[in-house]
């Protein structure tokens, strides 16, 4: 049987730090899409939060969000950010971890995605995460972007891979 | 010599016509299934959910988690006819759902089956659960979707199953 996991694109980010990573171009020929990054970013605090933006922006997107920091579990619901993964103030050398995946993403119905992350820290802030987003628009997706939601850069190191499914 | 791990897809549907469930009953040679379900649903409706082989006895159960925006919701439940696996609501015309639902190890003839699912419908709901079988039967069919309900999948929707072949 052929595998049918296939790799679009990876990013690494370098010494210089990004402040954003996106995959644009993104091949129409697959079923889904599935992203998944190591991440640490350059905010002065033991968490980060990323933005999701497809095709550019993240107008009106909207999520349900529930993530737990060991002693409890929180429920909310926001617009396009909140997807937690590592800051600056965490254990050093280390990253957060997250899979975002994206069914139908070349069809013509509004996108929904499903995201799961961690942050990872030898501390008593540290998150496990799972997050529901949708973008109420039927264009089929081209391009993902992540970034910071305060206006960090992620460091060096941070891994971002794209692939598509068959 | 050595073996390339596979993830194979095995069939995939775009309902045309709305329906209650979704059925599967070819998928021979894998170690686990993966099933994604890209959703949306036009009647009332939460409850999604699994059976296998036919089975309608009481012989599932089921422990969830999830978050509908303001509160954390765990919950489970024991002896029912089918697995509930999700809470997918009806009535959002445009309001796409995904579940991703991993069946594993779901040949073999000794122990109970188990699926894991993670769903994700963001005017409503994310969360995930893990339910039993209480069989030791191999899984040859399976059946997804409003069992036992009248919420259903809308035209559109789109039903794909994968399986993935460990190697030694």
């Amino acid at each position: 049987m052929p595998l049918q996991l296939y790799k679009i694109a990876s990013v690494e980010v370098g010494s210089g730090g990004q402040s954003s990573v996106t995959f644009s171009s993104i091949p129409q020929g697959y079923t889904d899409l599935k992203l998944v990054f190591s991440a640490r970013s350059t905010r002065a605090n033991a968490v980060e939060d990323l933005l999701i933006s497809l095709n550019g922006n993240n107008t009106g997107m909207t999520n349900r969000n529930i993530y737990g920091d060991g002693s409890s579990a929180t429920a909310t619901t926001q617009g396009g950010a909140n997807i937690l993964t590592n800051g600056n103030s965490s254990t050093a050398n280390t990253f957060g971890n997250g899979e975002i995946y994206i069914p139908n993403y070349a069809g013509s119905t509004n996108k929904s995605i499903s995201i799961d992350t961690v942050s990872e820290n030898n501390a008593t802030t540290a998150y496990a995460q799972m997050v529901a987003f949708i973008k109420p628009n039927t264009d089929a997706i081209t391009s993902v972007t992540l970034s910071s939601n305060s206006s960090s850069s992620f460091m060096q190191y941070s891994t971002f891979t794209l692939y598509g499914i068959l | 010599m050595s073996k390339t791990a596979t993830y194979a897809k095995i069939a995939s549907t775009t309902l045309s016509t709305s329906q209650l469930t979704v059925s599967f009953n070819s998928f021979s040679g894998y170690t686990d299934l993966i099933c994604v379900v890209n959703m949306t649903r036009t009647q009332s409706g939460n409850n999604f959910s699994l059976r296998f082989n036919g089975d309608t006895g009481t012989n599932y159960s089921q422990v969830y988690f999830e978050a509908d925006g303001t509160s954390v919701i765990p919950g489970r439940n024991s002896n029912t006819n089918a697995m509930r696996i999700a809470a997918i609501a009806g009535g959002f015309g445009t309001d796409q759902a995904m579940l991703t639902i991993n069946i594993l190890d779901y040949a073999n003839a000794t122990t109970y089956k188990s699926a894991l699912t993670r769903y994700s419908q963001a005017s409503t709901i994310v969360g995930t659960s893990a339910g039993s079988w209480r069989s030791s039967s191999a899984v040859t069919s399976f059946e997804i979707g409003a069992i036992g309900a009248t919420a259903n999948f809308a035209a559109g929707s789109v039903i794909t199953l994968y399986g993935i072949q460990a190697v030694n």
